[in-house]
């Protein structure tokens, strides 16, 4: 008799691919957060004063960073999902 | 405007965008990638949208004739790969074959830049980076026009994405003036940083 739930069995169970999807946009946004450190001086934002209105708005380690969230939150949730459901339809 | 560097990382941030693309894309397969329509037009119309923003910069930042036409050149065949990808996404462009038109830009693209860099390797950062990402975007070309031939290879896609990633990574690493290596041309003016 099973007198609580095993939640190591009710844990979602991600194919290598999903899990390589799910990865790509982290993977991205920590390598821009590594590069920041590496360069602070990239960051214009982190010393603003004599700096033009171009120089404020190219920030190439933000960048990388805004990149790989976009595709965490806007890209890979749905290419997960439907990866998931082929896999369903699969298995059908 | 904005310093022609400045440029370079902005589309050094479109290639970043359209590696994640296609490394998502190796990995769960064209089907499953193109389930939803938003998402099979996104690199074919980013990949357009960037040869069209390279007019601008052709107009605007080139200083000689050889740099207008390179940037002409890159400006043309993004807009036509981007085109026809754009067509097949449509279901307007039938045959497979128009995707030869990815490794067709890649490759005159990495001619016209290296065709266009006059000065040698270690003139400054600017030139080692237009010869560096020529030459991998003229070997590389090798790995779209292999995906053409085998779509659903993880390996091989994944390879394209990572060439991706390479030339992004050049592009954000280019300066105006900057020493490379710790070599920089007199000629080439004093370093801004």
């Amino acid at each position: 008799m099973q007198i609580s739930t095993d939640l190591s069995r009710s844990a979602i169970r991600r194919s290598g691919r999903a899990r390589f999807v799910l990865s790509l946009g982290p993977v991205c946004a920590l390598a821009g957060v590594v590069w920041a450190l590496l360069q602070p001086y990239r960051i214009t934002l982190l010393h603003p004063y004599g700096q033009g209105f171009w120089w404020l708005l190219s920030e190439p380690p933000i960048y990388v960073v805004l990149v790989g969230l976009a595709f965490h939150w806007l890209v890979a949730p749905g290419v997960v999902e439907d990866l998931e459901e082929a896999e369903r339809e699969r298995r059908l | 405007m904005p310093p022609s560097e400045h440029v370079h990382w902005w589309f050094a941030t479109g290639f970043l965008v359209l590696a994640l693309c296609f490394a998502a894309r190796a990995a769960v397969g064209p089907e499953v990638w193109d389930r939803r329509p938003w998402r099979r037009y996104l690199f074919p119309g980013l990949l357009f949208g960037m040869g069209l923003l390279m007019f601008p910069v052709m107009v605007f930042f080139t200083s000689s004739t050889i740099h207008m036409v390179a940037h002409g050149v890159w400006a043309e065949t993004m807009m036509l790969a981007g085109g026809a990808s754009l067509g097949l996404a449509a279901g307007k462009l039938k045959s497979p074959l128009w995707n030869l038109t990815i490794p067709l830009g890649l490759f005159a693209g990495g001619v016209a830049i290296l065709v266009h860099e006059q000065n040698g390797w270690f003139y400054s950062r600017a030139a080692f980076g237009h010869h560096l990402i020529g030459w991998i975007a003229v070997v590389g070309a090798i790995i779209p026009l292999v995906l053409v031939f085998r779509p659903r290879s993880i390996a091989v896609g994944v390879c394209f994405a990572a060439l991706l990633v390479s030339i992004s990574t050049v592009l954000y690493a280019d300066r105006d003036t900057a020493p490379i290596f710790g070599h920089l041309s007199r000629e080439a003016g004093h370093p801004h940083r």
